[in-house]
């Protein structure tokens, strides 16, 4: 008996096909894990599910009768409720008012509304004090008046969109309580996620997306860890791959014992030591939010460590700003390439910003040089652009040639590279590999956080994987596999004598 | 029925220009019912308003004094705002000038104007730059808002400006509370005989094409644009985010201060305390209808002071309040601020 099923689901952003004929059956009563990296199509599908998105292609029945959502309204109607990562409610209203909050009806009794609410949550097992401001209430709780909120409304099958994201573990737990007990009620509910550890917890049946593909569905008794990571993460070659080994020849970039504080919503980093030799790619992997952004903005000087060293070379650069990380010899690729670059300014402009002092004579920018310089890198790098072109108006992979030619032209000795293939294009992803593979031919040393593995594996030398925060170890590629990687992914640390960088503190 | 709904599309270029154009077009239709109501004839209105100004030498100079405030305002405002500094003290920084034109000016007896003039220039730039200091340090030190603080600080000084002119500073001959008068040597030249029209109009015409140097074509300029267009892009590239809207802050103050030096140097020759009357603000709408270009600050101080005398003669030849101008001008504003947000718009049929 199903609840819903989703049968060839299609649906584009103008060339990208974020759903590409995706099935999903959801039973009564289940708890069906949507697993899968960023960007496979986890969310999209609940969102055409919730009516936020039409879908282009494919049906959807609802109690084996096909239906039209073209709103959350009609997909309340039809008994759908979703929690999304932000809560859509109101801090100074009480529990009971937001809950009833967008009903239709016409004056509110306050008193009478409270009860309802009470017997709700009592009947459900979900404490929540009807009474209360949703303002003073904790983020765990604020989730249960969401999920308070879509059952209010007769909702039979809740999806809940990377759920304890934004959980401290205790309330994870509770959560956890929660979705138990509204699966004896015979709610059905899917619980998006990218974390292999509660997948396995908490979910009858597992779906794994990739590249906007189901590539398969999975009672959770039949499966393991690694089979999810291996279904997540796949394995398709790449036009680009690294060539060959190269003799070290010292090392180019030392992190030694950073920590950096954990911010809303991020994990921050935890005692992070590794060294990257020149001529070599370290590739650091991990799901998605386990601080590699983090881990990036440190090295750009855009984010300060609470404690730990940085050197470049022979020179310390800890706490160094990001204009005297270049000047050391760092050259940065970061993982946000629109807000890295002035929209607004031409790519001529954007290509001297981080070397104005060398355009400039006199107190007066050297318009001539400015336009050589821009020509010359826009020819190099095979820019589609004119040098006065505003940057807004380039494609994604264009933006990142900009990026790779401002920092690269300079022949840095470490390049940083954070997500540098994301979102773009088969043609423009092999170009910048290669273009990170010549740096390391060069001899620089390549930091490469990413991800995707498949580019992991095609051009690191050796693996870092992180999680939480944490580095649960360093492997060779040569050595590695998809399956070992997949679970220090998933928070499993190697083994203490196979790696001497791991966990030294 | 017919449905439509919003799509979010950028503008064509081209249309960026017509902007200033259409705002106007869409401004006298909006107004023609308020000029119906105050009992005028709004071909008329509109003929006092754009064409008369325009059609006598005594009066085109006169849109010409009016625009001279107003061509240094707008500029002070605009370079600000180009580096995401958001100065909404140009007022205060224009009395703070005043001010110290208005001191200058009591100590230079017999000096002559050509040592007396750049000294005036100097203290108001200086004096701008100073009353633009506390918020400016502020905000880049402690992130507090300078909207709010360059906000107050207006009213601040025009509190100790009536102190003064009540107290120490006011002058004993007059009935009124204004300053002394200023010494000869201190009075900005006359352009034109018989005219009130003053150097300070060159110094505002200077200013503006100063101002499109720096920022078009100096490493300051750019600096400062990239932050003011992404400061998030502008610190990855290693630019000193804070040091550069510390910079634009103090010289937007400093064009401020100028502009008060001139109205003590060039019209009134002392310091009272109706000096601005506005002014300051006026600047904000010059540079957000100048797009912050400088020749488009120039077009629309220009413009503004064309609306003003011609709100002052529509008043005298049909009898309709001087505010009427005022009305005129907000809703041009409030209409440009609009057309600048819409035309990313665009409606389509569902």
């Amino acid at each position: 008996m199903f609840a819903v099923q989703m049968q060839g689901i299609v649906k584009r952003f103008g060339g990208l096909v974020a759903n590409d004929g995706i099935d999903f059956e959801l039973k009564v009563g289940e708890i069906h894990a949507l697993l899968g990296e960023n960007g496979a199509g986890k969310t999209t599908l609940m969102r055409i599910l919730y009516g936020l998105y039409t879908p282009d292609e494919g049906e959807i029945l609802i109690g084996g009768k096909p239906v039209r959502i073209h709103s959350p309204r009609d997909a309340i109607r039809a008994g759908i409720g979703m929690v999304t990562q932000h809560f859509t409610l109101v801090p100074t209203l009480t529990v009971a008012e937001n809950i009833t909050l967008g009903e239709s009806g016409s004056l509110l009794d306050l008193q009478q509304i409270e009860t309802k609410v009470e017997a709700l949550s009592g009947r459900l097992g979900i404490p929540v004090k009807a009474g209360t401001p949703v303002g003073q209430l904790s983020v765990g709780e604020q989730q249960r008046v969401e999920i308070l909120k879509a059952l209010a409304r007769h909702a039979r099958v809740l999806i809940l969109d990377e759920p304890t994201a934004v959980l401290v573990p205790q309330e994870v737990q509770a959560l956890f309580e929660v979705l138990d007990r509204l699966r004896r009620e015979g709610i059905s509910v899917v619980f998006i996620s990218h974390k292999l550890h509660e997948v396995m917890t908490v979910c009858d049946r597992v779906t794994v997306l990739r590249d906007g593909r189901a590539v398969g569905t999975v009672e959770k008794s039949q499966t393991t860890p690694s089979e999810l990571a291996r279904l997540m993460v796949g394995r398709e070659t790449f036009g680009v791959h690294r060539q060959g080994e190269r003799p070290s020849t010292g090392v180019l970039l030392r992190v030694e014992g950073l920590n950096v504080k954990s911010r809303k919503g991020a994990v921050g980093l935890h005692h992070l030591s590794f060294e990257v030799q020149a001529g070599e790619v370290l590739g650091v992997a991990g799901v998605s939010g386990n601080g590699q952004a983090e881990l990036g903005e440190v090295l750009s000087g855009m984010l300060q460590p609470e404690s730990g060293r940085i050197w470049v070379g022979t020179q310390e650069v800890t706490g160094a700003s990001p204009a005297e990380l270049t000047r050391a010899g760092v050259g940065r690729i970061p993982e946000d390439r629109h807000a890295s670059l002035v929209g607004e300014l031409s790519v001529a402009d954007n290509l001297v910003l981080d070397q104005l002092e060398h355009f400039s004579r006199h107190g007066v920018l050297d318009r001539n040089a400015v336009r050589r310089n821009a020509e010359r890198l826009i020819a190099e790098y095979q820019i589609k652009a004119l040098p006065e072109t505003p940057i807004r108006t380039l494609s994604g992979g264009n933006m990142q040639k900009v990026l790779l030619a401002r920092s690269l032209s300079r022949n840095p000795l470490v390049v940083i590279a954070s997500q540098p293939t994301r979102g773009l294009d088969v043609g423009a992803t092999d170009y910048v590999r290669g273009r990170l593979l010549e740096q390391r031919a060069r001899g620089a040393a390549v930091l490469l956080i990413s991800e995707d593995l498949d580019e992991i594996f095609a051009l690191a030398d050796r693996i870092a994987v992180l999680f939480e925060g944490k580095l649960m170890g360093i492997l060779n590629t040569r050595e590695a596999t998809v399956e070992q990687i997949g679970l220090m992914m998933a928070g499993t640390p190697l083994k203490r004598s196979s790696v001497k960088e791991a966990d030294r503190g | 029925m017919v449905k439509f709904r919003l799509e979010r599309v950028s503008a064509p270029l081209w249309f960026r220009p017509l902007i200033p154009l259409i705002a106007l077009l869409v401004t006298f239709l909006l107004t023609t019912l308020l000029v119906l109501w105050a009992g005028a004839d709004p071909l008329k209105v509109y003929y006092y308003f754009l064409i008369a100004p325009l059609s006598s030498r005594v009066a085109l100079i006169e849109v010409l004094v009016k625009s001279t405030p107003l061509l240094l305002t707008g500029a002070s405002v605009a370079f600000a705002f180009s580096a995401g500094y958001w100065n909404i003290g140009a007022e205060g920084q224009l009395y703070a000038g005043a001010m110290a034109g208005a001191w200058l000016g009591m100590f230079l007896g017999g000096v002559s104007p050509v040592a007396g003039i750049p000294l005036m220039m100097a203290g108001g730039f200086l004096a701008g730059a100073v009353w633009a200091f506390g918020p400016a340090i502020l905000k880049t030190r402690l992130n507090v808002d300078e909207v709010v603080t360059t906000l107050l600080l207006n009213s601040v000084i025009l509190f100790l400006v009536s102190y003064l002119l009540n107290g120490p500073w006011r002058s004993p001959v007059s009935m009124w509370p204004q300053s002394p008068e200023i010494a000869q040597g201190a009075h900005y030249f006359r352009l034109l005989p018989r005219a009130r029209l003053h150097f300070g109009f060159v110094v505002g015409l200077a200013v503006i094409v100063i101002e499109w140097f720096v920022l078009q074509h100096t490493p300051l300029g750019l600096r400062m644009r990239a932050v003011g267009l992404g400061k998030k892009a502008a610190q990855f590239a290693g630019l000193n985010v804070n040091r550069t809207m510390l910079v634009a802050a103090l010289i937007s103050g400093g064009i401020a201060g100028l502009a008060g030096v001139g109205e003590v140097a060039g019209i009134h020759f002392h310091l009272i305390e109706s000096i601005s009357d506005g002014l300051g603000y006026s600047g904000i709408i010059i540079a957000t209808l100048g797009g912050l270009h400088p020749f488009g600050v120039g077009l629309a101080a220009f413009f503004i002071g064309l609306i003003d005398t011609g709100a002052q003669s529509l008043s005298r030849a049909l009898g309709v309040p001087v505010y009427l101008g005022t009305v005129v001008q907000a809703i041009l504003l409030l209409v440009t601020l609009s057309l600048f947000v819409l035309q990313n718009y665009r409606l389509r049929r569902a």
